[in-house]
Formats: structure tokens, sequence, C-alpha cells
């Protein structure tokens, strides 16, 4: 499982170049144009990122970050979830650059191995920011009433929440296992 | 607005907080060193991110968004039955494709086509459209890039290993999504 994993990224770059490269087009030109589109991305993510991680800090050094995420914590022990990541919840459905900015803040703080951290990668891997999207795709079709979309989207959120902290435990031990 | 909100009550919160328990030494530091992490969170994202940009204009142009949405398109037709009526085939299919290659950007125009078809004109969304909204916001994604990107500079021994947790965690939501778009369906009033 582990060798297999490590082997996704460098068989991803090799062959996309060289697939690219034998249809005839111009590899390196591609590499670097998509290159750009990566810091497009990080200028569009970098200010909100900032908003959000400024509030989280502050919320975290004055004491009522512990204080809400106590507050919290018998829901997410009855979910089977650490408590840290009840806040990455609230905020998933409604910002992708909050979302990304709580997580990295998990996975820095408790190390991107431990439980807390595998578990905010697989939440943050695995779920969208479901109000933006049905937003964006209803506005665009005119819809004025989105009826039960939003919540079974919201349904699907809360399963991923769950089986995110379930299989994120699941897997570490299995690949410690082999 | 709403994250105009959620950060008024961080900020807001954090002072009142800080006023009762006297703690406001640490509220300004903490501040502050905020604004430090998302400098180097942008820093050790900047790399993996620009990499992943790079190979994603190659996989598009080796043609894997094309051989993907023959792969996909059979599947799709189940989902959709009337989307061949309503010419939103191809622009399902190419949404669908992007989105599992994590092509945030190419996902964006054909879904936003398929929303505008599949609503046929009409103000309230039916089966179908709600069911496409759903596969969209549960993100099924091959490879989560950005979130392997923040593994990797935090310095993960194996940044991809969270992979199948990752997959299996996004199925069973999508499953859990359609199946509650499916019940939904019937007990839905207007």
């Amino acid at each position: 499982m582990e060798k297999l994993t490590a082997l996704i990224v460098p068989a991803l770059v090799a062959l996309s170049c060289a697939a690219a490269f034998l249809r005839g087009r111009d590899a390196y030109a591609l590499m670097c144009g998509g290159a750009r589109d990566g810091l497009d991305v990080l200028r569009a993510v970098f200010p909100p990122v900032l908003a959000v991680l400024v509030a989280t800090e502050g919320m975290r050094a004055c004491g009522l970050l512990d204080a809400l995420t106590g507050v919290l914590e018998p829901v997410t022990r009855f979910l089977g979830i650490p408590r840290e990541l009840a806040p990455l919840m609230l905020v998933r459905p409604l910002s992708g650059s909050a979302a990304l900015a709580l997580a990295s803040e998990l996975i820095f703080t408790h190390g991107p191995d431990s439980p807390v951290g595998r578990c905010a990668a697989v939440m943050l891997g695995s779920t969208e920011t479901t109000f933006y999207v049905a937003a964006v795709y209803f506005g665009a079709a005119k819809i004025k009433r989105g009826r039960y979309a939003i919540p079974a989207a919201l349904i699907a959120d809360f399963t991923g929440f769950v089986c995110a902290a379930l299989f994120a435990r699941m897997f570490s031990w299995f690949n410690e296992l082999i | 607005m709403t994250m105009s909100v959620i950060l008024t009550l961080m900020l807001l919160g954090s002072l009142l907080y800080s006023l009762l328990s006297g703690t406001a030494p640490e509220l300004a530091a903490g501040l502050l060193s905020g604004a430090e992490k998302a400098v180097k969170l942008a820093f050790s994202l900047a790399g993996p991110l620009c990499l992943w940009g790079g190979v994603n204009a190659l996989l598009r142009e080796a043609g894997a968004l094309s051989a993907l949405k023959r792969v996909m398109s059979p599947l799709l037709r189940l989902a959709f039955p009337s989307a061949a009526v309503l010419g939103a085939e191809e622009a399902i299919c190419a949404n669908v494709s992007a989105n599992l290659l994590g092509l945030g950007n190419a996902a964006t125009a054909p879904g936003l086509e398929a929303a505008r078809l599949l609503a046929g004109g009409k103000s309230a969304a039916g089966a179908e459209l709600c069911r496409f909204v759903v596969m969209n916001t549960a993100s099924v994604q091959l490879v989560p890039a950005t979130v392997c990107a923040v593994r990797a500079s935090a310095g993960a021994a194996l940044p991809f290993d969270i992979l199948p947790a990752v997959w299996l965690t996004s199925l069973c939501a999508l499953a859990a999504g359609l199946g509650a778009a499916r019940i939904f369906e019937k007990l839905w009033k207007s």
C-alpha cells in the first residue's frame, strides 16, 4: 500500500509529460504555463486564507477556540471525530479557502501523520464548498427554488465528515500493518 | 456575506472573551502570528501548487480528459436519462471528468452549461438537476492535490498515502447524497 501510493506522483508527472510529448505537444511549454496557473490559484487563495488564519489564531490564543470545541465535544465524541475538527466541519460547506486555512493549521500544528492531521486532510480532500457550488450552479440555471438539493448535499457532507474520521483511522492502522 | 458574519463573530467573540479572561496580550500576539502563518503557508504551498498546475496542463493535452469522458459517458447516461433529449450529455461528461481529475477550472464552464440545460428554463430544480448539483458538491476527486501539497510541506512521510481513505470517504458521501436526493424527491411537496 505504502509503496503504491508513493508511486502515484512520480508516475503521474512522468507519464503525463511523456504522453503529451508523444502526442506532439510542447511538453515544456505546457509545464511552464501550468505552473503559472498554479501561481494564479495561490494569488486568489492567499487573502481569504490570511483573513481566516488571523481570526482563528486570535480565537485560539485567547482561549475561545478551546472553550467552543469543549462545548461541542459530546457531539464530536459521539460521532467518533477528534474534537479539534469541529471548526473545520462548521466552515467546510461555506468557504473553500477558510476550510483550507483551518485544515492546514491543524495539519501543521498536530503533524501531518497525527490522527488529527490525517483526519483533517481526508475531510478537506473529500468534501466540497456545498453552498458556494449550489449557489453558482443554480444561479447559472436561473433556478429560484433549489428544493431538496442543499439538504441532500449537506447529508453528503455530514456522511463525509463521519467517514473521514473513520477511514483516516482505519487506513493509518492498515498502513502500519504492512 | 456569510463569511463576513463569521469573520465578525470570530473577531468580536475573541475580543470579548479575552476581556473576560484577561488574555488580551495573547490575543494580540495570536492575530499577528496568524498573519505570519498565512505567509508561511502560501510559500510552502507555492511549489506544489505550481507543479500540480503543470501536471494538469500536461494531462489535459495528453488526452486524459477525453479518455476519461469516454469511460464515464455510459455511467452518466444511467444517472441522467433525460440529458440526451436536453443536449446536456456532453457538458455533464466534461464536468464530471474534469472534477475527477481535479481540474476545477475546466469543470466549471461545462458544469454551468449542464445546469442550464438540465433546468430547461424552469424556476424550480427538477430531480436530475438536484442530482447533478449533489454530485458536484460531493467532490469525487482522484487526486486531491492541494491537501497533499499541504501534507508534503508539513513534512508528511508519504503525502499521498491518504488517497485510499479520501476515495472511500468521497464515495460514501456521494452515495449518501444521491440516496438522500432520491428519498427527498418522493417526499418534497413543492
